[in-house]
């Protein structure tokens, strides 16, 4: 039998002493990201239901998406959006076992990163 | 000091007896709101801040109606197994449990709310 006492040990303080590099950092914002653009989301349903409810109700909706309030969340979730998007692109990459290479790692952060901003900004832009 | 073997520690604490689905989902969703997004993105940003003849100039169209209804539910889909994984993370217990429950039932409301709220406005 193997050892009975596996379950019993003290663990070794990792989390507290370790700098996280900036790719567990990604990770973390990613499901971060996940969840935080979910305030976007909600208003977005939000003003949908409105337009359907009546013509007054969505004059609400519109003006308070398009207010500065508005902008702050649907900007920030676009961002958001857009982070969470480019590191699933690259999570793709790293299920068929690709772009594990450190060098590449430390590459395709900035890349993801960069994608991030780039994307929001021609959305803004462009839409 | 357990006295407990190796294998009772993780009896039960296994697969929950569907393999890969929920991972597979995951990953099918994510897929699939890749070019949702793109395609939902471009109508919705034009439609934002036009007033409701705007809104319905978009969403009458088939089309648009139909990418948002998909990236609305796709989304909403995928947003309720990814916090799911979230939570199962960082929580335990009863509280682990309600939690997934609540984090499915907001995300079941607010997909269902935003298809019937587009199908309601192609009609």
């Amino acid at each position: 039998m193997a050892d009975v006492n596996r379950g019993n040990r003290p663990l070794s303080p990792h989390l507290q002493v370790y700098r996280l590099p900036l790719v567990a950092n990604i990770s973390i914002l990613t499901r971060i990201t996940g969840i935080a653009m979910m305030a976007g989301g909600v208003l977005i349903v939000w003003w949908f239901v409105a337009g359907a409810y009546s013509p007054e109700y969505f004059a609400v909706a519109d003006g308070l998406l398009s207010s500065w309030f508005g902008k702050v969340v649907l900007i920030g979730s676009l961002w958001a959006l857009w982070f969470h998007f480019a590191n699933g692109i690259r999570h793709f990459f790293w299920d068929f076992g690709k772009g594990f290479e450190l060098p590449t790692v430390a590459r395709t952060n900035w890349l993801v990163i960069g994608a991030s901003v780039v994307l929001t900004v021609l959305t803004l832009l462009l839409v | 000091m357990t006295y407990k073997t190796d294998l009772s520690r993780v009896q039960g604490l296994g697969r929950a007896g569907e393999g890969v689905h929920h991972f597979w989902t995951q990953r099918l969703t994510s897929v699939a709101l890749v070019p949702l997004t793109v395609l939902f993105l471009i109508p919705f940003g034009r439609a934002l801040g036009g007033g409701h003849e705007a809104l319905v100039a978009t969403y009458g169209q088939f089309g648009h109606a139909l990418t948002a209804i998909l990236f609305i539910a796709v989304a909403c889909w995928h947003f309720a197994i990814g916090i799911q994984v979230v939570i199962e993370d960082y929580v335990h217990g009863a509280t682990k449990v309600a939690l997934i429950v609540l984090a499915k039932l907001f995300s079941a409301v607010l997909g269902a709310a935003g298809v019937l709220a587009v199908a309601t406005l192609l009609f």
